[in-house]
C-alpha cells in the first residue's frame, strides 16, 4: 500500500453499472495515480468480470480534451468497463466566464447568423435580418437593427445594449418582444433591453447598476 | 488583362440589366474596349435592352459546352465598334452551366477586353454563383426600398465571402422629391446600412423605360439625367474622379459624397 493515502476516487456500483466520483479538490496528478492504484491493485476483484457501464463524475472539475483522453486510456486499459459518460458539474466554469467578454468586429449583415458561447461586445452593425445569438449578454457598439437574443441558453438575467438600439426583434431567453408593440425606442441614448418578472424592458445604460449589483460599479472618490 | 465587374442585387427589378447595359455602353463611349455577358440564362433581357435580339447566332452555354468558339458566340454592338454582348441561352436553366466554365469563359474574356461587365440574375442561387465565379469586382444594384436594401444587404454579406472584395454601390431610381417628404429613403440611410462604397446615384428617370424598349441604352441620350449619372459612375470605374451628382442643393449630402471619392 502506501502509495495513496487519501483517496480521490471513489467507486460506486449501481444497479445497471460502477460510478467513479473523482474528487475535484486535489491535485490532477494525484487524483490520475490513486485511480490507477485501484484499477491495478485495491478494486482488482470488482473489476474484471462481465461488462460494467462506467460514468465518470469530476465534481466541479474543468479538465482539457488532454486530461480527459488520460482518465479514458486509464480505465480502457480494462477490458470490462465501458465508459458511457464523463460529466462535470459545469456551474463553476459558468461562474469563470461571467466576466469574460468577447470583442468581435463586422458586420452581422442580413441571412447572417453570429453565434457565441458566452458574453459579446460586438463593434459593429447587426444589420435588418443578421442575427446575434448569445448564451449570456450581448453589446453592440453600433446600430442594432436585426435581431439580437441574449441569454439563449436561458439565462433572463442576461442583457442587451446597443449604442443604436432600433432591433427588429429581441429575445432574452424564452421571452420575445418587438418594437414598437412592448417598448418605446427612445433613441439618441444608448439603450439596454433586460427581463423584469418576464416582460422585456428598456432602460437607458446609464441606469445599468441598478440592475447589475454585481457588476463592477464605478463609484469615483 | 482586362477587368470582370459582376453587376448584382438579390433582388429583382431594381435595374441590374438597365445598370449593366448602360454601364457597358458609356465604358465604350470613353473608349474602352467592352463584352457585356449576360448570365440570367432562361431570362435574358440584356440583349433586348441593348437592341441586339435579332443578331443572336450562338450563346454562353454554347460556348461553355463546346458548340461554338467564343468569339462566334459575341454579338458586336450596332452603335460601337468595341462594344460586345454574349448573350444567355434563353431555351436552357441556371443549372444548365457550372462556375467553373462561367469563370474560364470570363477569364478568356479578359484577355481580349478591357472590362468585362456580367449582368447576374436575381437570387442567390446558381445564377449568382456562376456570375460572381469570374468577377474581380461587383457593383450591387438597389433602389432606396426597404426590400431591395435588404437583399442587397444579403447580397454583399455573400460577396464578401467571397473571392470578391469590397463591393461598390449604385442607387438606382431616386425620386427626390419622396426622399424630401419621407416616402423614400435617404441616400445617407442606405449608406448607413450596408456600409459599402457608393459609386452612384441614378434618378428615377422616364427615359430609361423609353430607351429600354427602344433597345436604345439611355446613356446615349444626353437629355436624361439617368444617363448622365450612368456616364459618371462609368467614369468612376475607368478611375476618374467625379462628384455625386446633385439631386438638389442638400450640403450635407453633397459633403458626404465628395469626401466618398476622395474630394473632401
Amino acid at each position: 500500500m502506501g502509495t495513496t493515502k487519501q483517496h480521490h476516487v471513489t467507486i460506486k456500483g449501481m444497479k445497471d453499472g460502477l460510478v467513479f466520483l473523482l474528487d475535484d479538490t486535489c491535485e490532477f496528478t494525484a487524483l490520475i495515480q490513486d485511480l490507477q492504484y485501484k484499477l491495478e491493485h485495491s478494486h482488482q476483484n470488482i473489476l474484471t468480470g462481465p461488462i460494467m457501464h462506467v460514468d465518470v463524475k469530476l465534481g466541479a472539475r474543468a479538465i482539457s480534451d488532454a486530461e480527459k483522453e488520460e482518465i479514458l486510456n486509464i480505465l480502457k486499459q480494462k477490458g470490462n468497463l465501458l465508459i458511457r459518460s464523463i460529466e462535470s458539474d459545469e456551474t463553476e466554469i459558468a461562474s469563470v466566464s461571467e466576466n469574460d467578454m468577447k470583442i468581435m468586429t463586422g458586420v452581422v449583415r442580413s441571412g447572417q447568423v453570429l453565434h457565441h458561447v458566452g458574453n459579446l461586445l460586438f463593434l459593429g452593425d447587426v444589420n435588418p435580418g443578421g442575427t446575434v445569438n448569445c448564451t449570456g449578454d450581448i453589446y453592440v457598439m453600433g446600430s442594432l437593427r436585426g435581431m439580437a437574443h441574449a441569454g439563449i441558453e436561458g439565462n433572463v438575467d442576461a442583457i442587451i445594449a446597443a449604442s443604436y438600439f432600433s432591433p427588429t426583434q429581441l429575445r432574452i431567453a424564452d421571452v420575445i418582444s418587438r418594437p414598437p408593440d412592448e417598448w418605446e425606442i427612445k433613441e439618441s441614448n444608448m439603450e439596454f433591453a433586460y427581463l423584469q418578472e418576464g416582460h422585456m424592458q428598456i432602460d437607458k445604460i446609464q441606469n445599468i447598476a441598478r440592475l447589475r449589483k454585481d457588476t463592477h460599479i464605478f463609484k469615483g472618490v | 488583362m482586362g477587368e470582370a465587374i459582376v453587376v448584382t442585387s438579390g433582388k429583382g427589378g431594381v435595374g441590374k440589366t438597365t445598370t449593366s447595359a448602360n454601364l457597358g455602353t458609356a465604358l465604350a463611349l470613353l473608349g474602352r474596349k467592352v463584352c457585356m455577358v449576360d448570365t440570367d440564362i432562361g431570362l435574358r433581357n440584356l440583349d433586348v435592352v441593348m437592341g441586339l435580339e435579332n443578331r443572336i447566332i450562338y450563346d454562353l452555354c454554347d460556348v461553355a459546352d463546346g458548340r461554338c468558339r467564343l468569339n462566334q458566340a459575341l454579338v458586336k454592338d450596332k452603335r460601337f465598334e468595341e462594344l460586345y454582348l454574349l448573350p444567355a441561352a434563353q431555351t436552357k436553366d441556371k443549372n444548365a452551366i457550372s462556375p467553373e466554365q462561367v469563370r474560364d469563359i470570363i477569364l478568356e474574356l479578359k484577355k481580349e477586353f478591357e472590362y468585362v461587365i456580367i449582368d447576374c440574375p436575381a437570387g442567390i442561387e446558381q445564377g449568382f454563383k456562376n456570375a460572381i465565379a469570374g468577377a474581380d469586382q461587383a457593383i450591387v444594384v438597389t433602389t432606396p426600398e426597404n426590400a431591395a436594401v435588404r437583399d442587397a444587404d444579403r447580397i454583399i454579406g455573400l460577396l464578401e465571402n467571397s473571392h470578391i472584395e469590397s463591393p461598390k454601390l449604385v442607387i438606382n431610381r431616386i425620386r427626390q422629391n419622396m426622399v424630401k417628404s419621407g416616402e423614400m429613403l435617404d441616400i445617407d440611410e442606405i449608406i448607413q446600412v450596408l456600409a459599402i462604397d457608393l459609386i452612384g446615384i441614378v434618378p428615377d428617370d422616364e427615359h430609361v423605360i423609353k430607351a429600354a424598349n427602344s433597345g436604345e441604352p439611355t446613356v446615349m441620350n444626353p437629355d436624361s439625367r439617368a444617363a448622365i449619372a450612368y456616364r459618371n459612375i462609368a467614369r468612376r470605374i475607368v478611375g476618374d474622379t467625379v462628384p455625386l451628382m446633385l439631386l438638389d442643393g442638400k450640403p450635407g449630402m453633397f459633403k458626404r459624397m465628395k469626401k466618398f471619392f476622395g474630394m473632401g
